[in-house]
């Protein structure tokens, strides 16, 4: 009886490994074929063209593109502009939602409905209210209104060298509330014993912050890092809708060139701006992991 | 805790529920405004705001009015039955944003079944990869959508935004994220009872998914209903653009119906997120870690 149970096993195991395998293929088919027609094997092909003069003849220049690129002035302003908005935005938006987090995190009532209400602004669609922020801030709008009142002289924001404050303003708005969500989660994810020592101890409030609070957050303000480096790239929306295809001098993204690229199918230029931009990336993202890794040691466990 | 009843923690609570209430109406300030201007008429809404968009360069500062003067569904009446143009265009944004919803998700969970169950090297690096597209801005994915819809021939259809949109892998993500957490005694369980990977999937992780299902769904459906880089590149027929793209070209003829049609694009997320909000904070919450 006991032999036969053995071969039994024996048998349904290794029967039962290639199903798995088969399953665990067939499961990741359809994603990872989608993935690898639309996003893995274009980005190579891209790669591929921005080391050629052009698609169809296909004449293998080298790294000519890139140089082109980094010589050409709008490159080299939306590169500009774009990593200047972004130094602005990142910590400006992970320091205010980790306040407001905080904010929240305090007993104060309430607290589901203000969720809510900060929550809000990342529902809607910029769309909708873009009418309001140009009337908010073009020549004759409110906010000149606000300031003359203190005797501020009129400046038309957008078209101003404040017009990525303008941008700054929008983006925050919009994304607090959705970092503000992943800081309290990551609050709640500090052992409370922990806390109850510091209090015992009678460590003020803002000694446990720096102390305790701050390094559990650690991979949290990486995440939200992360998370909003992405969302200031996506930032284009609401300028290309605030002011078109051309938009003030300060305010021309990155994306506004690759727009502008795909216009005049400027391939070349294209896919070596893919190429470059794909790379910072990646760098950022390496950075970061790396900065955590050795900042938030000892957190774990 | 004795510390909380003392008269000062009381103006500290006081200060903080202050501060959070000036926040708060700064952010629902303009969304505010937006729908009440909506239910003024056409001429109030010039005399309020004209002076922003005529290039006379008229000097009468804008006023805002929250309550409008008289009420007025002018503009829903004038949106709704004489100009089906922004209608369509709505159309449009459904039926674009829909079908990449739905089926994201479906293919997100299948894969996220696979990449729980189903660990190894190999896997993990796939994983990998899925990540790092995930982070890419859109400008860097565009490029390479935009070649594989030339090549298909689907550039200026409907299928070169859905077909990227469905294929992305910012679902799969989160949905494997959240499937490893389930615990392996439920499995274990299951395969006792001789269940296959088509129960376990089914009757197993779907249901204990359902939440951050709904979040994931929600998080999608604001990234596309609002999206405005794929449209302008992949489609040139100025007929299929989405709301998102169109209501930005409002000329000032049409400010009067602006504020309507903002408000009438505003409605599915709104009523998505009140039904919906829990789901997304639970969501966004568990997303929130990077490790595990």
């Amino acid at each position: 009886m006991v032999v036969k149970q053995f071969k039994f096993k024996k048998r349904a195991g290794s029967k039962g490994r290639w199903r798995d395998r088969a399953a665990s293929a067939l499961f990741l088919a359809p994603s990872f074929c989608g993935v690898s027609i639309f996003y893995i094997i274009p980005f190579f092909v891209v790669g591929y063209y921005a080391f050629l003069n052009s698609p169809i003849s296909g004449q293998f220049v080298g790294f000519d593109n890139f140089v082109a690129l980094f010589q050409n002035d709008s490159f080299l302003k939306a590169a500009k502009n774009t990593a200047t908005f972004s130094c602005m935005a990142v910590p400006a938006a992970v320091i205010l939602s980790l306040l407001l987090a905080l904010l929240l995190d305090s007993k104060i009532p309430g607290k589901s409905k203000f969720r809510a209400m900060f929550l809000f602004p990342m529902m809607v669609p910029v769309a909708s209210v873009v009418l309001i922020w140009q009337v908010l801030f073009s020549y004759n709008g409110a906010f000149n209104s606000f300031l003359a009142v203190f005797g501020v002289q009129a400046v038309d924001w957008l078209k101003s060298d404040y017009s990525q404050l303008v941008a700054l303003l929008l983006f925050l708005w919009k994304n607090l509330g959705y970092n503000m969500i992943l800081f309290m989660s990551g609050l709640g994810n500090i052992p409370g014993e922990l806390l109850e020592v510091a209090q015992i101890e009678g460590c003020g409030p803002v000694y446990t912050f720096f102390a305790i609070k701050l390094r559990f957050l650690s991979p949290t303000i990486l995440f939200v890092t992360i998370m909003s480096l992405i969302n200031s790239f996506k930032v284009f929306r609401e300028i290309y809708l605030l002011t078109g295809d051309y938009p003030y001098g300060g305010l021309y993204m990155l994306q506004h060139f690759m727009n502008n690229m795909f216009a005049s199918l400027d391939y070349p230029k294209l896919a070596a701006g893919a190429i470059v931009m794909a790379v910072v990336m990646v760098a950022i993202i390496a950075v970061l992991f790396v900065a955590e890794n050795k900042f938030g040691k000892g957190v774990e466990g | 805790m004795r510390r909380r009843h003392t008269a000062l923690g009381r103006t500290k609570k006081t200060l903080l529920v202050a501060v959070a209430l000036m926040s708060a109406v700064l952010f629902m300030f303009p969304t505010v405004l937006t729908i009440c201007n909506s239910f003024m008429s056409q001429s109030e809404i010039n005399s309020s705001y004209g002076s922003v968009f005529e290039s006379s360069g008229s000097s009468d500062s804008v006023t805002f009015k929250l309550i409008p003067g008289v009420v007025s569904l002018d503009q829903y009446a004038t949106t709704l039955f004489q100009s089906p143009d922004y209608l369509l265009k709505f159309w449009n944004s459904v039926i674009l944003v829909l079908p990449i919803v739905l089926f994201q998700i479906a293919l997100a969970l299948l894969a996220a079944y696979s990449f729980f169950r189903f660990r190894g090297k190999h896997k993990e690096i796939i994983l990998f990869v899925y990540t790092i597209l995930m982070l890419m801005p859109y400008q860097v994915t565009m490029v390479p959508n935009y070649i594989v819809s030339q090549g298909l021939d689907i550039l200026n259809t409907r299928s070169a935004i859905w077909l990227p949109g469905i294929t992305a892998p910012f679902s799969v993500f989160l949905l494997t994220k959240f499937m490893r957490r389930i615990p392996e005694s439920y499995i274990e369980a299951a395969k006792l009872d001789g269940a296959g990977n088509i129960r376990i999937f089914f009757q197993i992780c779907l249901p204990m998914c359902k939440s951050v299902v709904v979040s994931v769904a929600i998080l999608v459906f604001i990234d596309y209903w609002n999206m405005v880089e794929q449209p302008l590149i992949l489609l040139s027929d100025s007929s299929l653009y989405p709301l998102s793209v169109f209501l930005s070209q409002i000329n000032t003829g049409e400010l009067g119906l602006a504020f309507a049609v903002s408000t009438i694009y505003m409605i599915p997320p709104l009523l998505i997120f009140l039904g919906g909000e829990e789901h997304l904070v639970a969501g966004i919450t568990y997303s929130g870690g990077m490790k595990g």
